[in-house]
């Protein structure tokens, strides 16, 4: 059983700038860390791994720098890492990512389940799994929050509105996994394969894939403007007082709120 | 990139309109009232359309909130959703009616299917659109696009190929204003679903949860997860409904579809009562809309201060019973 599991760096968000006179979201000052929700997938990942044993491979695309992030990763207990560094791979929208990560799955080759998180923390569209299923001709099965595999069968428990809802896919089948779903281990810094552990890089000519539908070139969306939201004004008034006090003008301010249109 | 198409030749906004349980979403109906203001910039018309089971009649109520034509396919294979299904057949509806603009809603559902069609149909895919207009000079769906939990909005468009799909937001858009006298034109179309590769086994529906509507929210963050009972009932006697922070829907404490914050719902109370939560990014970008906002919380520096009117610095398990038997006494 081969799981790959696509996993997102991102920087923190609270951490992040905006830059008023660029318009741009300066990282700089951010830590980087592996996106929250790929954090739930891979721990999937690695709860399925003790069952049915198999590999666990971590995907990413990214520069070079992102290394210590992945690294954390293979701490964690995930055997392999493969790192899409390339600048070609820049700019690239939902479409063109999907493109290019289907690219290297097809050349890991050999996989069962493809695991991603939901949505990242910073672009958030949850597009790229449901991408990743129709690039490869494969099920998806997205917002999951258990998975179990019976004879090469998948058995999805899915979060839907007002609910949930549990779907059984044939293997291989990509899976997004919900945000907060499970509570991921922590890393294991002296693990012996993360002494042995070396970075694997590939490159667009590595995957073999159409230079024009990767990076900006290969993207359909274009961004025209980035701006940052005020924080909404607030009064930012103390109550103070007696609990019984504060009841009583929480009460008394909610009642004044309500008759306001 | 090479397109197959020349944008030319696609005229005409679609909207999906998601159903459950013989309701049309409530974000498909807020979207048909865009579409409808989007078709009047664009002098064209608005298509809904509708998969399901037994859905036809749902088809009259979207005429009468602003589809000028409505097709639907029904179907056994449609009565509940399905990637394969449902992909299949909105996919060869859109290759033979190409309208310039699919919208849909940011939904679980509606994200699955999205995404997958905008892959197959080779074109571009805005997701979680909070703003939605099309631009002067080029006539082109601009949308906005929040990230970074919402603290930056970015604008994008899709210039090249078409159809320029969206997914939009629940509860951005107002309800447009039902019309019963409207008319339109309703088709039923073929389906073909094709090969479906999941199966549905189980699936467990509670109905009536929709916490954008409420007036009032009393929300519980982690310095109330064991006061929820003290919360329910707060909420019960000033007429409110219960939210909660993620941690507390991690924690499966509530649904998600009590969730407050940029991964769960956008609400637009009039007040929200905001009961130890520490007050995230992602947290805050869910009560942005609320016209007033009270915040108890036992740290004075926690970030919900920021984002709050009214600001009460002291222990919940002190306030909270003192609300309950303070609205008790009402």
């Amino acid at each position: 059983m081969r799981t790959i599991v696509c996993v997102k760096v991102v920087p923190k968000t609270e951490e992040i700038r905006f830059d008023q006179t660029t318009k741009t979201v300066d990282r700089s000052q951010a830590e980087n860390e592996i996106n929250e929700s790929d954090r739930n997938a891979l721990e999937v990942a690695l709860q399925l791994k003790k069952k049915q044993g198999g590999d666990v491979i971590l995907l990413s695309e990214g520069p070079l720098s992102i290394e210590p992030c992945l690294r954390v990763g293979i701490a964690c207990g995930a055997d392999d890492a493969i790192l899409l560094g390339d600048n070609a791979f820049a700019g690239a929208d939902t479409y063109s990512t999907s493109y290019t990560l289907a690219a290297a799955i097809r050349k890991i080759g050999n996989f069962d389940l493809i695991l991603c998180g939901e949505e990242s923390s910073d672009a958030g569209t949850g597009l790229v799994p449901p991408g990743i299923a129709e690039w490869l001709g494969i099920p998806q099965v997205t917002s999951i929050t258990q998975l179990d595999i019976v004879s090469s069968t998948a058995r999805a428990k899915r979060t839907i509105t007002g609910g949930y809802e549990v779907v059984e896919a044939p293997l291989p089948v990509v899976a997004s996994v919900e945000l907060g779903c499970n509570s991921p281990r922590f890393p294991l810094f002296r693990r012996k394969k993360l002494a042995e552990f070396k970075l694997t890089v590939w490159t667009a000519v590595d995957l073999g894939v159409d230079p024009n539908k990767i990076g900006e070139k290969g993207s359909h969306i274009v961004v025209e403007d980035l701006v940052e939201l005020p924080k909404p004004s607030r009064r930012m008034e103390r109550i103070t007082g007696s609990p019984e006090d504060e009841a009583l003008q929480i009460l008394q301010k909610t009642s004044e709120a309500r008759d306001t249109r | 990139m090479q397109r197959a198409t020349a944008p030319s030749e696609f005229r005409g906004i679609m909207v999906y309109l998601e159903q459950s349980n013989g309701q049309l979403a409530k974000v498909s109906l807020e979207i048909l009232g865009k579409a409808k203001e989007l078709a009047g910039k664009l002098a064209t018309d608005t298509t809904g359309v509708i998969l399901g089971c037994n859905a036809g009649k749902l088809a009259e109520e979207a005429v009468q909130f602003g589809a000028d034509h409505v097709l639907v396919a029904d179907s056994p294979a449609l009565e509940h959703y399905a990637t394969d299904a449902f992909s299949n057949v909105l996919g060869q509806l859109v290759r033979d009616q190409k309208p310039e603009i699919l919208l849909l809603g940011a939904t679980r559902n509606g994200g699955d299917l999205a995404g997958r069609l905008a892959v197959r149909l080779n074109t571009g895919l805005m997701a979680h659109a909070v703003e939605v207009e099309i631009q002067n000079e080029t006539n082109l769906l601009a949308c906005g696009v929040p990230e970074f939990g919402g603290r930056i909005v970015a604008t994008c468009k899709c210039p090249h190929s078409r159809p320029q799909m969206a997914t939009v937001r629940p509860g951005i858009f107002p309800l447009p204003q039902r019309n019963p006298t409207r008319h339109g034109q309703i088709e039923q179309i073929p389906v073909n679903p094709g090969e479906v590769r999941t199966k549905l086994v189980e699936r467990s529906v509670k109905e009536g949860i929709d916490i954008t509507q409420a007036e009032v929210v009393v929300i519980a963050g982690q310095g109330a997860d064991t006061q929820l009972d003290g919360v329910r009932r707060l909420a019960e006697l000033i007429g409110g409904m219960v939210g909660v922070t993620r941690p507390l829907a991690d924690k499966e404490l509530m649904s998600r579809d009590h969730q407050i914050g940029y991964t769960g719902c956008a609400i637009a109370p009039k007040v929200a009562i905001v009961l130890g939560a520490s007050g995230s990014v992602y947290f805050a970008s869910g009560i942005r809309g609320a016209k007033t906002v009270i915040s108890v919380n036992k740290d004075a520096a926690a970030a919900i201060n920021g984002y709050a009117d009214f600001i009460v610095i002291d222990d919940i398990t002190k306030v909270l019973p003192a609300l309950v038997s303070k609205a008790e006494g009402r």
